[in-house]
């Protein structure tokens, strides 16, 4: 098999109103698995997708063997030899198996497909991973592992010689994984590139050569995986970037005492988070660290009943209750800002000052429609209060900036006058000045004697304004940090202890 | 400052947002849509703004634009009320045929006028109740679900009159809808309540907030705490009911239930006339004025192919031009183009 | 674990079949003379039209689309048809010509579809007022073709056993469905058809080529509309700017009825048969029957449809065919 380098140049990707990717290198070696890593929106997606041709970029250069490639579509990176198997299984679950692995090349007799043929090559494909299933059955109804194995089936054509995953591994067991695995040592042995994304670290060490790590768009840090112990990789993925961290340190730290007014024990569900225990006071902020697929917002929306929980009890102000649904957990005032603004929190159609009032109208119901007098005045206090940066409160708010949107969805919970209140990455994905204006406001806000659960990957935030850190591994509550003891370092050690 | 080519080559277009000054007020472009059909009438035949009255009723061209569109202005609130929580509701026709039979048969049976109203009525709510139990409890795509009670509901309206037209003499039905109110005919009277009942509903209480809301995100709503099954499945009931009112009107116009022709079509013309209001078929925004402009468009374009000479032939043909001309300049790309320019001129 | 053998890919063309075949039965058990070739063979012939606009429908509803424009497109053709003979025109020439009018027809509104991102109900909705507009402007009354042509090919057929003949519409409506199966089922564009109907983000990404693939099923749909127009037109002998009104609702039962998912990707063109006999049949009871009366004909299909959609909606959930719910 030819094999071949490939390098990426000083890629640079702009999204409207987001720097993606910011003049980012890298170079994939023939005969490696190269780790590539970082948060939700460090930029692997986008990077991926550039290098196989389903995104274009702004600037830059791709390198095979030295020799500039244009990738202009997928076929395109696939002609020259680049694979890849996207994160939710990029095949179509309606279609055989067969024609899974062959659209677009099915064999042909007198330009009518050979479905014989096809399933043939289809048998063939997947022997090379020891894959054997009825290639005639639908996708859909094997397992998301086998699903995985007819991804990467795909991917892997005769001339390939760069194959990337990204996240092969988030649905299988550890059976699978290994199986897994030992197909990719193989595929190395054979002298391929293997770019793997993961947020397993234990995972990374047993199988890749070379990490990368991104954080906002930009390399952070590479080299070979013996010489990043997993310690200096979790900080360098969760970054050093707040300035004012001498200003770090609640005021409040003596003030949460008294009652629990929302107190949570051996909450969990199957397959999504372990059962966990928390308490929260008025005055506290409790910090949910972990690294992504650690359980962060799986354990924000069971608290908010967005989704099902199978066990566990939730008193609040002392006295048990049930939150099967988000309208409950709402009538006890809890407030939740979900991490995906754009698919679980905005109406992008509805104006600043409607999206504002949602949650108050939500609780008063249909009837009692807020007046336009007050929801006027209600838009523009908030839009004062936090710095809303719009023209007027009419505005689509799908037209503002992500830290304007963050700050309409904070605005929204805020007027509801909740007693609890769970972000879930509140500083996500806007810029600087607005971030420090959020994590500003979650220190006021604690200060006024609301309760906060705050799930970030920014650990200098968790560190900067939590009273006290629940940390997060697995999918399972680790520890819980409080009082002066709240380091950075900690809580690194914490979530790279074996 | 950076301008895309093709933004700047797209930017004299209809979108409003292209223009902030008309930004504030949607209403503008249907509004100068029917403006200019009624000027060119104005050339056409003279005397077209005309209104007399005879006898204590208007009459003129204006009012026959109103008495001719009343029915679909009713049946295309309703609409406008569903396809704003991203929902349609195919089986309007069909609702209108079952409650002109519902109402014939419940007036030959001997039933008290408003009695026979509401009966209908609730019949209609039904309906509207079925399709919101499909689409917001068994999770069936909106097409898909009001298609069943659009194609068995003219034949559960031909098996209530038992296939024939029946027909029927009522004061009281005829004054809903042949009758006038002081000056003005009564059903225009009628539509104008619909309209008012829809705008109160939608906009001084807030149901129309809720219906936006899960039109614009489903997920995002019951996040909020919305009970979008709720929602869904009351937007499907005003849909019924105006389906239904809008039935009584037809039935006691033709004095009689015509299963088989009342409200043929009429599922298509009110969807129109929602989208040449302005609303998104994606959902979201519930226009009730503008949706009250593009059935006075549609109205209008035939009106005036009836005053200008042409035949009516060609009636359905310029309807299909002046579609086609809107969805070409609601189409996303050029919406993209324009707000792309619009966000390079920002920073 | 036998019973799992059966690929859950053929559960609805499965149910239709079967539902056919016990319609079919009751009516034989009913009345004497159902179970005969005379009336089997009648079924095929009269709707015959409506089945090859069923399997243009097949196509774009398993892309994931709808075309509302069916039903104007046949009766646009058979009037132009009317017009263009009493031009003197031959009959399969003027066919011809408007064959490929529906096809180009057809591809303009997949090209709209997909390059302005315009949802295919209103698009085909327009289309539909554009085509019955078309017909009106030809005529305002039924036209005849006189063409001695029109006249054999209703006359032509072949004598099956007993009394029975299968007719040459009966015949041209087997070879649409027999190209169509080939169509679906033997080629590239077939498959992409699939592919793009169960996942159109996925398709692309495998690199199927959507444009080009929308334009084509669309234009297949415009082809075989206009080709039941034809088929209407011989039949009838005659063009009608009213013909076929509503003709897209029944093609759009028939594919449903026929196992197709109206979300598109999964079902089979040989189902849209199935499908639109079903329909026939029940009007062939009914008309049996006598005492029963037309009305009952829509009741029992949107019964039909409410069972058939009901119950593919739980065979998607349990087999996870459809990774994103519509």
């Amino acid at each position: 098999m030819q094999t071949a380098k490939v390098e990426l140049i000083g890629i640079s990707k702009n999204f409207p109103g987001v720097v993606a990717l910011d003049n980012v290198d890298i170079a994939f070696q023939p005969g490696e698995v190269h780790a590539l890593l970082g948060e939700n929106g460090a930029g692997k997606s986008t990077l991926i997708k550039i290098m196989t041709g389903a995104l274009s970029r702004d600037a830059g250069a791709v390198l095979i063997n030295g020799k500039p490639v244009e990738l202009d579509s997928p076929a395109a990176a696939q002609a020259v030899g680049i694979g890849a198997v996207y994160q939710e299984v990029n095949l179509i679950p309606s279609l055989s198996v067969a024609a899974n692995l062959t659209l677009e090349r099915q064999p042909r007799r007198f330009g009518f497909i050979s479905w014989r043929k096809a399933a043939e090559d289809a048998r063939v494909a997947l022997k090379r991973l020891d894959v054997s299933i009825d290639v005639e059955r639908p996708l859909g109804s094997y397992s998301l592992a086998i699903q995985h194995l007819v991804a990467i089936a795909r991917a892997l054509r005769e001339d390939t010689q760069v194959l990337v995953l990204d996240e092969p591994t988030a649905s299988l067991d550890a059976r699978e994984v290994e199986r897994l695995f030992a197909i990719l040592r193989d595929l190395k042995a054979r002298g391929l590139a293997i770019v793997f994304i993961t947020h397993f670290l234990d995972q990374v060490y047993q199988i890749a050569d070379r990490i990368t790590v991104l954080r906002n768009g930009r390399r952070v840090g590479a080299g070979p995986t013996s010489a990043l112990p997993q310690v200096e990789l979790v900080s360098l993925m969760l970054g050093h970037e707040l300035q004012a961290v001498e200003e770090r340190r609640p005021p409040a730290e003596a003030k949460a005492e008294g009652e629990p007014v929302l107190s949570v024990k051996e909450l969990g569900a199957k397959r999504v988070m372990a059962p966990f225990d928390l308490e929260l006071r008025a005055g506290d902020v409790l910090g949910l660290a972990g690294l992504l697929g650690s359980g962060r917002t799986e354990t924000a929306k069971l608290v908010f009943g967005a989704s099902a929980a199978d066990s566990g009890a939730i008193r609040v102000d002392g006295k048990p209750v049930s939150i099967r649904s988000p309208r409950q957990a709402i009538r006890l005032g809890i407030g939740f800002c979900p991490e995906d603004r754009k698919r679980e929190g905005l109406m992008l159609e509805l104006t600043v000052r409607e999206n504002i009032i949602l949650a108050l109208q939500t609780k008063r119901g249909w009837l009692r429609l807020l007046s336009a007098a007050e929801q006027e005045k209600i838009a523009s206090d908030m839009i004062r209060a936090l710095g809303i940066a719009t023209p007027d409160a009419d505005k689509p708010v799908g037209q503002l900036s992500g830290g304007n949107q963050q700050k309409v969805i904070l605005a929204r919970w805020l007027v509801s006058n909740p007693r609890v209140l769970i972000l879930d990455e509140p500083t996500r994905g806007i810029d600087v000045g607005a971030h420090a204006e959020i994590v500003a406001l979650i220190r006021r806000l604690c200060a006024e004697g609301m309760a906060l659960l705050v799930a970030s990957s920014e650990l200098d935030e968790i560190v900067a304004f939590s009273t006290r850190v629940a940390v997060l591994r697995d999918r399972r509550k680790v520890a819980e940090i409080s009082g002066a003891k709240i380091e950075r370092d900690d809580i690194v050690q914490a979530i790279a202890a074996p | 400052m950076r301008l895309d080519p093709p933004a700047a080559l797209q930017a004299p277009t209809r979108r409003p947002a292209a223009a902030p000054k008309f930004s504030e007020w949607r209403a503008f472009w249907p509004l100068l849509a029917l403006a200019l059909i009624l000027l060119v009438d104005a050339f056409i035949s003279p005397g077209f703004f005309t209104i007399r009255l005879v006898e204590g009723r208007l009459y003129g061209s204006l009012i026959d634009i109103l008495y001719r569109g009343a029915p679909t202005a009713v049946v295309a609130l309703g609409m406008a009320v569903v396809i704003g929580a991203r929902g349609i509701d195919l089986s309007v026709g069909a609702v209108i045929a079952i409650a002109g039979a519902v109402m014939t048969e419940l007036i030959h049976a001997g039933m008290s006028a408003p009695a026979v109203l509401l009966a209908t009525l609730l019949v209609s709510l039904i309906c509207g109740l079925w399709n919101g139990a499909l689409v917001a409890l068994l999770d069936i795509q909106p097409i898909i679900a009001t298609l069943i009670l659009m194609v068995a509901g003219r034949g559960v309206a031909q098996m209530i009159d038992a296939g024939t037209i029946v027909t029927f003499r009522s004061d009281f039905f005829s004054a809903i809808s042949t009758g006038r109110l002081g000056p003005a005919p009564s059903r225009i009277v009628v539509a104008a309540a619909v309209y008012a009942l829809t705008w109160a509903a939608m906009r001084r209480t807030a149901l129309g907030l809720f219906v936006e809301s899960v039109g614009a995100n489903a997920e995002a709503s019951r996040l909020t705490g919305i009970d979008a099954k709720f929602v869904t499945i009351s937007t499907y009931l005003i849909s019924g009911v105006a389906a239904g009112i809008a039935g009584v009107l037809i039935t006691s116009d033709i004095r009689g239930s015509d299963a088989n022709n009342a409200g043929l079509w009429m599922e298509l013309d009110a969807i129109l006339a929602v989208v040449l209001g302005g609303a998104s078929l994606n959902g979201g925004r519930v226009y009730i004025f503008n949706t009250l402009i593009g059935v006075l468009i549609i109205q209008s374009l035939t009106t005036s192919i009836l005053v200008s000479g042409l035949p009516p032939e060609y009636n359905l043909i310029v309807k299909a031009i002046v579609v086609f001309l809107c969805l070409l300049l609601q189409a996303r790309p050029v919406r993209q183009a324009v707000s792309g320019m619009i966000w390079a001129k920002r920073t | 674990m036998g019973e799992e053998d059966m690929n859950e890919r053929y559960m609805p063309l499965a149910a239709t079949i079967v539902v056919f075949l016990a319609i079919y039965a009751f009516g034989a058990a009913a009345y004497n003379n159902f179970l005969s070739t005379l009336v089997f063979g009648d079924l095929l012939t009269d709707n015959a039209f409506v089945i090859i606009a069923a399997i243009g429908a097949t196509f774009v509803i398993l892309s994931g689309g709808i075309d509302l424009s069916v039903g104007s497109m046949i009766g646009f053709v058979s009037v132009a048809m009317a017009a263009l003979d009493a031009q003197g025109w031959h009959p399969l020439l003027s066919a011809l010509l408007l064959v490929s009018f529906g096809a180009v027809f057809g591809g303009a509104m997949g090209a709209l579809i997909d390059a302005c991102d315009i949802q295919p109900f209103i698009l085909t909705l327009a289309a539909m007022f554009l085509l019955r507009g078309l017909c009106f402007v030809i005529t305002l009354d039924s036209l005849p073709i006189n063409h001695p042509f029109v006249a054999a090919f209703s006359d032509w057929r072949i004598p099956l056993p007993g009394d029975g003949r299968l007719s040459a519409s009966a015949l041209l409506m087997l070879a649409a469905l027999a190209a169509g199966i080939v169509l679906a089922h033997f080629t590239r564009f077939g498959a992409n058809v699939y592919a793009i109907g169960g996942d159109r983000n996925s398709a692309r990404l495998m690199g199927a080529p959507i444009r080009r693939t929308m334009i084509q099923v669309y234009g297949l749909g415009g082809f075989y509309g206009a080709l039941a127009g034809v088929a209407y037109a011989f039949y009838t002998g005659s063009g009608y700017p009213l013909a076929a009104v509503g003709v897209e609702l029944d093609a759009i039962a028939a594919v449903v009825l026929g196992g197709t998912l109206l979300t598109g990707g999964v079902g089979y063109v040989a189902g849209t048969l199935f499908g639109g006999l079903i329909q026939g049949t029940i009007q062939t009871l009914i008309t049996f029957d006598g005492r029963l009366t037309s009305w009952w004909t829509k009741i029992v299909i949107g019964a039909l449809l409410f069972f058939f959609i009901t119950a593919q909606r739980s065979i998607m959930r349990s087999t996870a065919l459809m990774r994103h719910p519509a």
